[in-house]
């Protein structure tokens, strides 16, 4: 018992282990929050850097697509629909599990990781 | 087994949606004033028919869906697969890989247990401990960032090897997190093992005597920690535990004495945090080069194994005990049939031993001491023809009753 409130003592004198929240407080007005940061009144902290072989969402240059329908063949959340008439791929961000399978096996490199994450929306496609 | 109620005894029922559990199970138990006389409990209440899903996708798609069936031990069943499929299809798995796949293997260990004791700090009612324990998983989770850039599921292992690789960059990382594990184990030492209270709290409870474990077939950390010394890694050495000569770690190794309660299953999950340390050290300094995997199209190696007949099985050591995966392969695209054994369906049934003659107010920590994961092993659901249980065609015999009965009286 002793031993943990030793511990916990020098946490006290730590900084906190979780990455900090862009502003330390919830403001009240979000907007006038951006106002002054934009103004150079407020500092943000600044986003904590995605590891170096994160997998976000899967950018798609519809140009260099063939059509082969390889990705359709591996992947695991059908998240990779096809296109008949333009012969052509389509994804869906809302079904895809970020496993990357699609862009390894793509021939031509028509399928990247990107970082982003921020992918919640309203709207589905 | 049913629950005979007799005068002087009252059934209380635990679950399936209960603060306690984490996750659903329906425990119920008969008591008498505090003590619990006899305990029953039903499975089965989140079925994913994962195995169904299974048999209508190629090995390549089921890797992600093994790795759904448990969230903590993801790598195990993935891995588990992969060496049926191996197995049968006769792929060997380069070194390297071998060495990558143990090192994913044994920091999910570390995370699970501090995870787990975390949990069983917080069924305590010790949150700080808790919220130390889980401050301290951080650091193991940074690393499985380095490998796959994910913190939890990996998506790493693939048939005949690895994705992803441990560059020697990342190498300084591991052994930092290695020698922060040791540091860090001897603080978790002292909160877990020598405080009084934790002690009088899990000492000589839950007991699993050893002949108990046995008939039961609990397996990993409650079969160690009534020691029973079974291990996969130390029985059946797989991946780059032949190397290693890994011993199984039973409690007397620390305490000089063997119990089965709570306390020495807090004491196993300990010793291997820094056992797993010392095997990633191992790893890292060990490691062999060339080649990751062993056909890098995946396209070519779904070919190869749409040619391939047989059956196997992949065993494997996950933090909770041993994963069993069987698979049959009929030369289609689709597995013909693939079974899961997950470690926690072997270690329900030693509740029953643990939770008899205990009071109400000990069933959270026995509950976890197995560090149960529910949905894991849920393979099938039981629809009972019972008499009480009215389905939609009775209910609606019923109403039609009814409605006869009322007509006839208005007549």
């Amino acid at each position: 018992m002793f031993e943990m409130a030793k511990e916990l003592l020098r946490q006290l004198f730590k900084k906190p282990a979780t990455n900090e929240f862009p502003a330390k407080h919830a403001p009240k007005s979000v907007l006038k929050l951006l106002e002054k940061v934009s103004k150079g009144k407020a500092r943000l902290n600044p986003p904590i850097p995605v590891p170096e072989k994160f997998r976000g969402k899967i950018d798609y240059d519809r140009n260099k697509c063939i059509g082969c329908k390889l990705c359709i063949k591996v992947c695991p959340a059908a998240a990779v629909v096809f296109q008949e008439k333009e012969r052509k791929i389509k994804y869906i961000c809302s079904r895809c599990t970020f496993c990357a399978q699609c862009v390894d096996v793509c021939p031509v490199n028509a399928l990247t990781l990107s970082n982003e994450f921020l992918i919640a929306d309203y709207k589905r496609d | 087994m049913r629950l005979s109620r007799d005068k002087n005894s009252f059934k209380i029922s635990v679950g399936p949606v209960h603060p306690a559990l984490k996750e659903p199970i329906q425990l119920n138990c008969l008591i008498a004033g505090e003590k619990i006389k006899s305990v029953d409990f039903e499975l089965s209440q989140a079925h994913r028919g994962i195995e169904w899903i299974a048999t209508r996708r190629n090995p390549i798609q089921i890797l992600y869906l093994a790795e759904r069936i448990c969230g903590i031990c993801n790598i195990c069943h993935t891995i588990s697969f992969c060496t049926a499929v191996e197995k049968i299809a006769g792929i060997e798995v380069p070194a390297r890989a071998q060495y990558v796949r143990t090192m994913g293997a044994e920091l999910e260990r570390i995370h699970s247990h501090l995870l787990w004791a975390g949990v069983a700090a917080h069924e305590l009612g010790f949150d700080s401990a808790m919220h130390y324990t889980w401050k301290a998983r951080e650091k193991v989770l940074d690393v499985i960032e380095l490998l796959s850039g994910n913190r939890i599921t990996k998506g790493i292992p693939t048939i005949g090897g690895v994705r992803r690789d441990f560059e020697e960059k990342n190498h300084a990382k591991i052994i930092e997190a290695v020698e922060y594990y040791r540091s860090v184990f001897g603080k978790l030492k002292a909160i877990f093992l020598d405080d009084p209270v934790i002690k009088s709290r899990t000492k000589d409870i839950g007991v699993l005597t050893k002949k108990d474990a046995l008939t039961l077939c609990a397996v990993g950390p409650t079969a160690r920690a009534s020691g029973i010394a079974r291990d996969v890694r130390q029985d059946e050495p797989y991946a780059a535990y032949p190397d290693f000569g890994l011993k199984a770690i039973t409690p007397d190794q620390l305490t000089g004495e063997i119990k089965g309660d709570v306390f020495d299953r807090i004491v196993v999950r300990l010793l291997e945090v820094a056992q797993s340390a010392d095997i990633l050290e191992f790893c890292v300094k060990n490691m062999p080069g060339g080649k990751i995997v062993y056909e890098e199209k995946p396209i070519k190696l779904l070919a190869q194994l749409k040619g391939v007949h047989g059956e196997a099985t992949g065993r494997l050591e996950a933090p909770r005990g041993e994963v069993f995966h069987y698979v049959k392969l009929v030369g289609e695209e689709s597995p013909y049939s693939w079974k899961v054994k997950p470690p926690t369906y072997s270690n329900l049934l030693p509740w029953i031993p643990m939770l008899e003659g205990e009071q109400v107010a000990d069933i959270p920590i026995i509950a976890a001491s197995i560090d149960p994961c529910m949905s894991c092993c849920n393979r099938a659901v039981v629809a009972e023809n019972n008499e009480n249980v009215l389905n939609h065609d009775m209910l609606h015999r019923l109403s039609v009753e009814k409605t006869e009965n009322i007509r006839g009286q208005l007549a």
